[in-house]
């Protein structure tokens, strides 16, 4: 389909736009709504929608919503950009929202400004490490870079022994090959050989690459409940609409409680990722509370994610597995946002070795704390 | 679409940290004096007057009801933070805890004011023990299918039949049971039944224990036998009692102790694993970290909600349906955990003891209080499905 045809389509048919407070994530919606209804870029076999869709979110100011205005963002705060991402996830959106304003955040909080366009973030896992050379340069390997090959620039933050820097680079200087997730969204390795930055600055206190980590494993959490709560919300619809043996499918006893156990893990995945984002948003540090938030947050969502993603299928059957469906958008990005930013396994063994570190005493005034 | 799930993001204020100082000071003190092993399991399904006595006088039970009552008037999130830290202690609350939870709301919303003035107090002191009396030999989950009969007489009723798993009959001071006054109607199946309050203390009541499969005696058999109980102990409308069932349920299904009856076997398997533990329990762990801080979150977020005075009904059953499948879990995963551990570790024996107990236990938690199955109908329901 081509870009012209994106604003003379019909009104979207399921307004998939949750409870907010947030006036600017209402706003985030209505873009996403006209410009990224699931079902008509679904239908749509190239990628033309994209421009029109991330035109009309800069000049909204949502890509940088975390940069301050003197730095050349909008100065969003965080709860804000969050209910942003939570709109994002419910509609599946495919592109550097969330990396652009995670990297646009990384970038203010080191007193970097922002350039204009898509960003992506390095490293995109934690294992991976990146570093600053005395030339001046930028060396290492990332993988699993989401959108590197769709984003003229990516924020960097490398980490030695004694310096931590946070780096904004050319993404045409690096080596970037073509992978992709399940979901068709670019995910690339990206290799830094002796790259020289635009500009650089050493990170302020308490921002490492770990922290880096944990925000964008706060970010993956919340678009990972939005889309949750999309597919729970498709599901029920499908259930009651869907007749088999002469009644609708979400009569069967089966059927129900397997869409309860959906809700169970949608529920879940709001709880955890909104705790987290609160926790974030409180804290000035990423300290130990921040780090159980964050933590458990990713763990729990990539959980929902595998068991949600699952269920929703199920429910739809063979349908649901086609192309033309719309399902396969939101579960193929809930199952492939899992390895971002350090995935459950990752996050699981760091929790569990802090808590065993502090000892069983202070587990629970630890879990209690708030 | 009615799809839609909400979790307010809600944070303990400070007044509830001084709060859970006041009352882990107060535990300690107990546990220091003998009245209870934190160690121990099943002590905290266990009776202890005295105890209970002490918590009354720290006004600890009843406390978000009115003064006038003997409440104190605290917020329902600080009632939350003295029933966090009780279950997670392990410590004794079995005897007034049913009043606390669920008993007096039901006497503040429907008792005649000579009633209430008059049992309240007593709650809040800590000397009374209520029961639930729904279940009945062939009618558990299903409710409505209550049989047991409360007849109309003069100035009151006259109740035949009886109770089933009433957990704590044998030592309680009052009932608050479902009893049928009328046959269910055509088109309402839940029609006919009404709420009495009533004295345990009746001689024509007897109590049959039925000893359960972890060898404790919790669960009784209630027969009734002619029992005269007053019209004013009828607890709100003739008749219509499942009108008022419903708005209860979320407070007794989303709190603490529907996610943390088998809690103690955590402390336990961090122990075992001690300060460096290898790359599998770590990660063994780490999950059941993040999966029981996921749901205090949404535990504290239903108890915020209910403050506000919202009405989280599915949240609420979705609180114990996924609270209730983790605490039966954690026993199961906590074995497999520390199956590779070395035989000498410090606390073997005493995790063995835990192990072999909340394994027993596990089976019951999702039947207690409304089974998975019937919490996930609730759920389906508030899905829009049924």
């Amino acid at each position: 389909m081509a870009a012209s045809q994106i604003t003379d389509r019909e009104p979207t048919k399921v307004a998939i736009v949750g409870e907010s407070d947030h006036i600017v994530a209402e706003m985030a919606a209505r873009i996403f709504a006209d410009f990224a209804d699931p079902q008509t870029i679904n239908r749509a076999k190239d990628g033309a929608w994209k421009g029109p869709l991330w035109r009309a979110l800069s000049k909204a100011g949502l890509p940088l919503a975390w940069v301050p205005e003197q730095l050349g963002g909008s100065g969003a705060s965080l709860p804000d950009g969050f209910a942003v991402l939570g709109a994002a996830g419910r509609f599946a959106v495919a592109v550097p929202l969330a990396e652009t304003l995670l990297a646009g955040w990384l970038l203010a909080r080191a007193g970097l400004a922002s350039p204009d366009g898509a960003m992506s973030v390095a490293p995109a896992r934690p294992v991976n490490h990146i570093t600053l050379g005395r030339d001046g340069t930028l060396s290492g390997r990332a993988l699993g870079v989401p959108f590197a090959s769709d984003a003229p620039h990516i924020a960097v933050i490398a980490e030695d022994a004694t310096d931590v820097t946070v780096a904004l680079v050319l993404a045409k200087d690096c080596g970037i090959d073509k992978g992709q997730t399940p979901a068709g969204d670019a995910s690339n390795m990206v290799v830094f050989d002796r790259v020289k930055p635009l500009r650089r600055a050493r990170a302020p206190a308490g921002l490492d690459c770990a922290a880096l980590m944990l925000m964008g494993s706060v970010i993956r959490s919340v678009q990972t409940a939005g889309a949750l709560e999309a597919i729970l919300s498709l599901s029920v619809a499908y259930a009651n609409e869907r007749i088999a043996f002469e009644r609708p499918i979400g009569k069967f006893q089966a059927v129900q409680q397997n869409l309860a156990r959906l809700a169970g893990e949608v529920a879940a995945a709001l709880a955890v990722s909104g705790s987290a984002t609160d926790a974030i948003g409180q804290e000035s540090a990423f300290d130990e509370a921040v780090f159980l938030e964050a933590a458990s947050a990713k763990i729990r969502c990539a959980e929902a994610a595998t068991e949600g993603a699952g269920i929703a299928h199920q429910v739809f059957g063979a349908i649901g597995f086609t192309d033309e469906h719309v399902l396969h958008r939101y579960t193929l990005r809930l199952l492939a946002w899992r390895d971002d930013f350090g995935n459950e396994s990752y996050w699981a063994a760091e929790l569990g070795r802090r808590v065993a570190q502090q000892g069983a005493d202070e587990f629970w005034p630890m879990v209690a704390s708030r | 679409m009615s799809s839609s799930l909400q979790f307010d993001q809600v944070r303990l204020p400070p007044e509830c940290q001084s709060l859970r100082r006041d009352v882990r000071a107060f535990l300690a003190e107990e546990i220091a004096n003998g009245t209870f092993d934190p160690h121990r399991p099943g002590h905290g399904d266990s009776y202890d007057r005295a105890f209970s006595k002490r918590i009354g006088a720290r006004g600890w039970i009843g406390m978000t009801w009115p003064k006038k009552y003997g409440g104190r008037e605290r917020s329902f999130l600080e009632r939350y933070v003295v029933t966090e830290e009780f279950r997670v202690a392990n410590a004794p609350v079995r005897l007034h805890f049913v009043a606390d939870r669920q008993s007096g709301p039901i006497l503040l919303k429907y008792a005649p004011e000579h009633i209430k003035a008059d049992i309240l107090p007593r709650i809040c002191r800590g000397e009374l023990c209520f029961v639930i009396g729904m279940s009945e030999p062939g009618s558990g989950s299903d409710l409505f299918a209550a049989k047991t009969k409360a007849t109309k007489v003069d100035k009151g009723w006259r109740i035949n039949g009886s109770k089933i798993w009433t957990s704590n009959a044998h030592v309680a001071d009052y009932m608050l049971g479902l009893f049928r006054t009328s046959p269910a109607t055509k088109d309402n199946r839940r029609h006919g039944l009404t709420q009495f309050l009533v004295d345990m203390k009746t001689p024509e009541i007897t109590v049959n224990p039925i000893y359960q499969m972890t060898g404790e005696h919790d669960f009784n058999e209630v027969v009734f036998s002619d029992v005269f109980v007053p019209d004013d102990h009828v607890m709100g409308e003739v008749d219509s009692a499942w009108k008022q069932a419903t708005s209860e349920l979320a407070y007794e299904r989303s709190g603490p102790e529907r996610f943390l009856e088998t809690f103690y076997v955590m402390l336990e398997l961090i122990r075992a694993l001690g300060a460096e533990p290898d790359i599998r329990s770590a990660e063994g762990l780490g999950r059941l970290v993040a999966q029981l801080h996921a749901l205090r979150r949404m535990s504290v977020s239903v108890a915020g909600m209910l403050q506000a005075g919202k009405e989280p009904t599915i949240e609420a059953a979705l609180v114990k349906d996924l609270g209730t499948i983790w605490e039966q879990k954690l026993p199961h995963r906590v074995r497999e955990l520390t199956a590779f551990l070395a035989p000498e570790i410090g606390n073997r024996a005493t995790l063995e003891e835990q192990l072999t107990f909340a394994t027993t236990l596990a089976p019951k938690l999702t039947i207690q209080g409304g089974t998975t199955e019937i919490l996930r109908g609730i759920i389906a329901r508030g899905l829009g499905l049924r």
